[in-house]
């Protein structure tokens, strides 16, 4: 393993997943970048998420209910303990593709049955996702498509699969909304009786053919008696979706892009980098799996280090991950999900179908406050596994002085390059305490909470917003 | 008079997800609304009758009785040209002023600037989020975002004093801004620093405050008794933003349509009996608005995005009463299904920016719009 490998290991992890410890760096370091890409795409070379293991300790994630935050419990501990990052990853990006949410649905069962689709379906060939969104009750509830009749039509659904799912705004007329609509009469949803006397009636997809309009319509340019699925099929052979798609993925994976509704007026930051991606989901009939392979190995990733502020969501689940200690469903996790949510992020809660406003939007003063806040508490606990293991690192160096104490830290939490003032003022803080040393008991309990204090610096820094 | 004349005040009621305008304010004498009102048309004889054609929606008694008061101005038609319907496209439009680009600047943004143009006091703009909106985003402009106003401050883990206050001055020692490290970090920068100086001012606001007036159990009276706290402790905060939702009523309709509009109703009028009640009222107008109105016909059970809708101003400054007219309901009129605008949401602005503010409005939302004189 070479040493200047472990900052590209560490923008992969921070990418493809929600960071890792060094010596998970380390480990991945030494098997290789293209190596690891591949792990993190072929599923099946680690374990899955134990499920039962999950229900036996937190039997209440199995219907969550209804009560406000507490329907993404398993979900966080998901991402929290998963060995499978880039799938977690993926479903978080879909979410916020698909973001629908239970203000409307009130049905946490639902929501998390859309969000097990994303991590079914959510690498492989895109038209099955639509497809398994277009049926999803969740989905169908929340973009009112059980309302959207034969005689009566609906175009909420029609809408947004066409702005906000497959082409985005410019590439279709209002005729085309109505069209597409038309052609999604009859899909919709129906109870299904609980099997006991307890709890909410479940739903399920239901094709009602006497109420879908059967007559002509022309979409696009090509007319037939369509229904939903020769939609979406018409859709995917339009050129704009591959490019709306690959701008999503570079937004979500590489750099931050302006919102999505500026699409339509303002060019990518980088088109080359988004072509090459719509370019291998044409290729490869949409398999998300294949762009994202191709994404991944890109230089135009490689070299993206540092450039999207995180999500809330990926500040909270990172900042579990590297304190560590969290693999097992212990009592509380399920308060931990509801953590995003108080920075602007709600998970299964998006605010509206547009999704969450990312890039620099994360960002006002009352999120600072709260991603900083959060997180400074978390890493101000020496007794986390991973806080011990940076300070076993730290301790394993000797005495250091302030500047190399400094060093390490921002090397461990990162490696974080934070500026040259920074720095400095980082290097004053550890100087006015003189050198960091452990030899004594009284020495090593003031090191302890020295360290403790540093790290809460580092992470209060604008470079750790950053991902 | 002038050496005591308080400050005007604007707050921002943001009615997110396409308010259906015909069924806020309803044309009830119209055959022709209950032509096309099959499924969701509130029965004759339940609107609130303010003239003989026009009623508001029956949830909105407490905004009624305002109206009866002379408090209530409300703005029909409003919009712009070539509605996109989409919500996101809109609210930006109505966001930036900018119908015909991208828009990045908020219109309170410049407003912000054009008050306090050395961006002196950090809570001169104050947001009850948890996210910004982007009508107030300015470079450089601070904006204070509270989530929950009796929690708001930075690291309060670290407790004792002089700890803290090294840890805090460090904190703000790192944020200075940093040449050359561009916009976002720049945009970071300044966040921090306003973060830590708004804490330190909107503290002291819940501590100031105790009131006679009980608001209702929602999530707007929340937001609105925090704006109310923070007005009535004279911080100096020129403009409060926070919204209400979603009323995206495609379907179910007329349940949900009523309960938000009861919600937003009962929580305005408990802030405006707030303010009165500390003599503080008088500087403060509230503006209500939503990115569009709803289609025309409904579909059943709800209505589909439409084009022109209705804003209200609210406040005993407002000369209460009905500007610009209601848009003609005949088929032959409506646009794509829709009622269509005759109100520029630019010239509602301008009169709030102008005849309240005193601001000059052409810059802020870039041209001269007619203006519905509900102010001066």
């Amino acid at each position: 393993m070479a040493e200047q490998d472990i900052p590209l290991m560490a923008h992969l992890m921070r990418r493809a997943g929600f960071g890792a410890s060094r010596e998970e760096l380390e480990e991945r370091a030494d098997k290789g970048y293209e190596a690891t890409v591949d792990e993190l795409l072929d599923l099946d070379q680690n374990e899955p998420f134990n499920k039962f293991r999950m229900l036996r300790y937190h039997p209440w994630t199995w219907k969550p209910g209804t009560m406000t935050g507490h329907g993404a419990g398993e979900w966080m501990h998901r991402m929290v303990s998963t060995k499978r990052p880039l799938e977690e990853k993926m479903t978080l990006f879909w979410h916020q593709l698909f973001a629908t949410g239970v203000s409307k649905i009130d049905h946490y069962h639902e929501l998390s049955t859309m969000i097990d689709v994303f991590r079914e379906k959510g690498m492989g060939e895109y038209r099955e996702l639509l497809l398994e969104m277009a049926k999803n009750p969740a989905m169908i509830y929340w973009l009112d498509n059980c309302e959207n009749h034969g005689d009566a039509v609906n175009e909420n659904w029609g809408r947004e699969l066409l702005e906000l799912f497959s082409m985005g705004v410019g590439n279709y007329t209002e005729v085309d909304v109505r069209e597409a609509s038309r052609a999604f009469t009859g899909w919709t949803l129906t109870p299904v009786p609980p099997r006991g006397p307890m709890g909410r009636h479940n739903w399920q997809f239901e094709y009602k053919d006497w109420d879908h309009d059967h007559d002509e319509k022309t979409f696009l340019g090509e007319t037939g008696d369509f229904n939903g699925e020769d939609i979406i099929d018409i859709i995917l052979k339009n050129p704009a979706t591959s490019r709306f798609i690959a701008r999503h993925l570079y937004n979500f994976f590489v750099a931050d892009e302006p919102q999505v509704p500026a699409w339509s007026v303002t060019p990518p930051n980088d088109p080359e980098a988004i072509e090459t991606i719509a370019q291998a989901l044409r290729d490869s009939n949409y398999d998300i799996r294949s762009a994202m392979r191709v994404l991944l190995k890109s230089d135009f990733f490689k070299k993206a280090r540092y450039t999207r502020i995180k999500s809330h969501a990926e500040v909270v689940v990172g900042a579990l991950r590297l304190v560590g200690g969290y693999d097992f469903p212990s009592p509380g996790i399920g308060n931990l999900s509801k953590e995003p949510g108080y920075m602007g992020q709600e998970l299964l809660n998006p605010p509206s179908v547009e999704g969450w406003h990312t890039g620099s939007e994360w960002i006002n003063s009352g999120s600072l406050m709260a991603r900083i806040n959060f997180t400074a508490n978390l890493i101000s606990d020496t007794s986390k596994p991973g806080i011990q293991n940076i300070i076993n690192r730290l301790k394993a160096q000797g005495d250091l002085s302030p500047e190399s104490f400094v060093d390490t830290c921002l090397d461990l939490m990162g490696p974080l390059d934070v500026g040259q003032e920074v720095k400095q003022e980082l290097v004053d803080h550890a100087g006015a305490a003189g050198a960091l040393k452990w030899g004594s008991e009284q020495d090593s309990a003031a090191s302890t909470d020295r360290v403790s204090e540093m790290l809460q610096l580092v992470v209060s820094t604008r470079d750790y917003q950053y991902a | 008079m002038t050496s005591t004349k308080k400050d005007p005040v604007v707050v921002v009621l943001q009615l997110t997800g396409g308010n259906d305008y015909a069924n806020t304010v309803i044309r009830y004498a119209d055959p022709l609304y209950r032509d096309n009102r099959p499924g969701i048309g509130i029965p004759e004889g339940q609107e609130l009758r303010i003239d003989d054609e026009i009623g508001f929606h029956p949830a909105m008694g407490a905004i009624k009785e305002m109206y009866d008061q002379n408090q209530v101005a409300i703005i029909h038609g409003v919009g712009y040209p070539n509605a996109p319907r989409s919500h996101f496209r809109s609210m930006d439009i109505w966001h930036t002023c900018a119908p015909d680009r991208l828009g990045t600047e908020g219109w309170l943004g410049r407003a912000a600037l054009d008050i306090d143009p050395n961006k002196e006091n950090v809570v001169t703009t104050v947001c009850f989020g948890p996210s910004i909106f982007r009508a107030l985003v300015y470079p450089g402009v601070p904006v204070a975002c509270v989530g929950n106003l009796d929690t708001y401050g930075m690291l309060p883990g670290v407790t004792e004093k002089d700890q803290r206050a090294k840890i805090l001055d460090r904190f703000a020692r790192m944020y200075v801004p940093a040449i050359g490290t561009g916009l976002v970090d720049d945009y970071l920068g300044q966040i921090g620093l306003d973060c830590l100086a708004g804490a330190d001012i909107l503290k002291a606001a819940p501590q100031l405050y105790s009131s006679e007036v009980e608001y209702p159990d929602s999530t707007i009276a929340k937001k609105l008794k925090g704006i109310a706290q923070i007005h009535e402790a004279n911080l100096g905060t020129r403009i409060f933003y926070c919204d209400h939702g979603v009323f995206d009523t495609h379907a179910n309709q007329v349940g949900a349509h009523g309960t938000l509009w009861s919600e937003v109703s009962q929580a305005v009028q408990s802030f405006f009996d707030d303010l009165r009640e500390h003599d503080a009222a008088d500087n403060v107008v509230m503006l209500l608005f939503s990115e569009f109105g709803r289609r025309l016909h409904d579909n059943g059970s709800g209505s589909d995005h439409g084009a022109g809708g209705v804003a209200f101003a609210i406040g005993d400054t407002v000369k209460g009463g009905q500007y610009s007219e209601y848009p003609s309901l005949k088929a032959e009129d409506l646009e794509q299904g829709d009622l269509v605008p005759n109100m520029d949401f630019r010239g509602f602005y301008s009169t709030v920016l102008e005849d309240h503010l005193g601001l000059d409005a052409k810059g802020i939302v870039e041209g001269e719009f007619e203006k519905p004189r509900f102010l001066g």
